[in-house]
């Protein structure tokens, strides 16, 4: 196990290189000038303009532009945008937020989710079966904007049940609803997932065994069956963890919560390629981080799979 | 989101993908009539009402995409502004939009920019990444773990967050010609997925080369590019043609995202995404503005789903 985790950390960091390098050219290349309207009406004195690119290395070839950001990055340093804000405490302002929204979507999805398809899976055909299906194609086709939106309006503005907007702390209760929303589609996908799992291992041996040896249904289901069952939902939810972690863009846009999605939109508007590019790295590597968990608790999950 | 996860919810396919390419081997065959897969597959597909509703209605939307006169006479760029966000009437069956255009002219004729960016993506997608896949997969070795590699490197961007980087860098601004603006929407969409086709392609001709037939050909001294094109992609195509299906539905998604990002489609292409995006900002005055496109955005997306769901299941003997 100890020289798998090795071998896969060794993997990752080409990967991560790649990935990284590739976001700060292309940020980097954003069109237009990046110093166009930072000094007001008029246009930037040479000076300012020289020591701008000098202080971003913006002289130097990409290659070591690239270099030493990175070198800069790894000692914890996310270096200032052109408003002299430091982008590690933007980091450290939304980023809570963002955990916040990723938690309560994992845990609406990992609920709802697990008991409707432990539900449908156990009955097999029937009315309910079918109402889950069919609600569950419906989920992966609506976009996320438009559940966002006819929930925002209808339970927002209209019924006046929540608040429309989330406020600055973003405070637990009022996540509810864009929780729902940012965990909607992988609802779906939980569900279908957890059915199609139940419904093979209802046949299997030791569950057969189960039942002959007497014991109730109850404890059949949620020892035996659910134990077996919840092995590729758990490795889902994982990998799902790693894509919330990366903040939703639209659901933050729609909920106006400022997480990292909404800091990452708003700079690449803003052209502040320090701040994106550093939200970039953070994220690659939290995703990264996260597949990688997941493969391991794979064979920590079913150990039948042994990483040798 | 929708989007990005569906288009990368391969996941799903790829497990399986070893199972359909053996699937052929545990056909039941019925006494005295042999068939092969894809006949006893289709067989299958034309008894199920989820394969029928979704077929008929994929055809309506591609008869509205390459004949949108059929449905409407009026000019889905006329606009009024006397009658700007006017709600349904008999004159005009979903309203008007902010600038006074039929919201109905404009949702027929948007069908075809939707359908042309979801069609092209996945061809493209399904073109690269089966190519790079099934030579993966049958070399093996360093040539795999190089395009492995590559592969990793772009999955590992966040899908939403590359697009936007990516039209954002390449957008040329103002520009009106629609071909470019289509053009630049499917190719950022095609290199952030096609790892995802890739994957699929990869593991189905791994197993596909360990087959006896696969052995043998090459025993008899075929070369590789004859191994590929006659034994492995005839029996590989099954679990990307699902996944292509699924990924149709899922790029036309994408799309509506994108454009409703304000960074994918623009005026002058009338597309709905475009028309979402357009709607953004009186949704609460009119909501009619929003829920026609979306409807039909998301009939559409529901009618592929479908359909990758039936073909799925017919192709998949284990689900049989």
């Amino acid at each position: 196990m100890g020289r798998y985790v090795l071998r896969r950390l060794l993997q990752l960091v080409p990967v991560f290189i790649g990935t990284t390098f590739l976001m700060y050219w292309l940020v980097w290349s954003l069109p237009g000038d990046p110093f166009a309207g930072k000094c007001g009406e008029r246009p930037c004195p040479d000076s300012y303009i020289t020591a701008m690119r000098d202080k971003f290395n913006l002289d130097d070839p990409l290659l070591v532009q690239y270099g030493k950001y990175m070198v800069g990055l790894l000692q914890g340093d996310f270096g200032v945008n052109y408003k002299d804000q430091s982008v590690g405490t933007l980091i450290g302002n939304a980023y809570p937020n963002t955990i916040k929204l990723a938690l309560m979507a994992l845990a609406i999805e990992a609920v709802i989710g697990l008991v409707a398809g432990v539900l449908t899976g156990l009955r097999g055909r029937s009315y309910l079966d079918n109402l889950v299906l069919v609600s569950t194609l419906f989920l992966i086709s609506i976009p996320v904007f438009v559940t966002g939106f006819v929930l925002q309006i209808a339970l927002g503005f209209q019924l006046g049940w929540i608040k429309p907007v989330v406020s600055s702390g973003a405070p637990w209760e009022q996540l509810i609803v864009p929780g729902f929303v940012l965990g909607s589609l992988s609802m779906a996908y939980v569900t279908r997932l957890t059915r199609t799992s139940i419904a093979e291992n209802k046949r299997a041996d030791y569950v057969r065994t189960a039942v002959a040896k007497g014991q109730p249904q109850r404890r059949v289901v949620a020892v035996h069956m659910l134990r077996n069952s919840a092995i590729p939902v758990i490795t889902f939810l994982g990998t799902d963890v790693g894509a919330l972690m990366g903040g939703a863009i639209v659901t933050e846009g729609i909920f106006d919560i400022k997480g990292i999605g909404n800091l990452v939109y708003r700079a690449i508007g803003a052209q502040e390629a320090v701040t994106v590019t550093g939200i970039v790295t953070l994220l690659v590597l939290v995703y990264l981080l996260a597949n990688l968990i997941v493969d391991l608790l794979y064979a920590v999950l079913d150990p039948r799979i042994r990483y040798d | 989101m929708t989007d990005p996860t569906a288009a990368a919810s391969g996941a799903a396919v790829a497990e399986s993908a070893a199972d359909f390419v053996t699937a052929a081997e545990q056909v039941e065959t019925k006494p005295g009539k042999p068939r092969s897969l894809a006949s006893d597959a289709w067989h299958d597909l034309r008894r199920r009402p989820l394969f029928l509703i979704s077929s008929a209605l994929i055809l309506l939307i591609l008869v509205m995409a390459a004949f949108p006169g059929l449905f409407t006479s009026v000019d889905p760029t006329h606009a009024e502004l006397s009658r700007s966000r006017e709600g349904p009437s008999s004159q005009a069956w979903f309203g008007y939009d902010n600038q006074g255009a039929d919201i109905y002219a404009r949702v027929i004729y948007g069908a075809r920019a939707s359908v042309v960016v979801g069609v092209l993506a996945t061809l493209l997608t399904v073109l690269l990444g089966g190519t790079l896949g099934i030579v993966a997969g049958y070399a093996g070795g360093w040539v795999d773990g190089l395009l492995s590699r590559i592969a990793d490197i772009f999955f590992g961007l966040p899908f939403v967050l590359g697009a936007i980087v990516i039209l954002t860098t390449f957008r040329a601004s103002g520009s009106t010609n629609v071909v470019k603006i289509v053009a630049l929407v499917v190719l950022s969409m095609s290199v952030l997925s096609w790892p995802v086709a890739m994957r699929i392609m990869r593991s189905a001709a791994i197993s596909a080369k360990q087959q006896d037939y696969v052995r043998a050909a090459r025993a008899l001294g075929a070369s590789a590019r004859r191994v590929i094109v006659r034994h492995l992609l005839p029996n590989t195509l099954a679990p990307v043609l699902v996944y292509a299906t699924i990924a149709l539905g899922a790029f036309i998604g994408v799309e509506a995202t994108l454009s409703f990002l304000g960074i994918g489609l623009r005026p002058p292409v009338v597309s709905w995404g475009v028309m979402i995006a357009d709607s953004r900002d009186y949704i609460r005055i009119a909501p009619h503005l929003l829920l026609f496109p979306a409807g039909f955005l998301t009939a559409t997306v529901l009618a592929f789903v479908m359909l990758g769901d039936a073909v799925r299941e017919a192709l998949d003997p284990k689900l049989r």
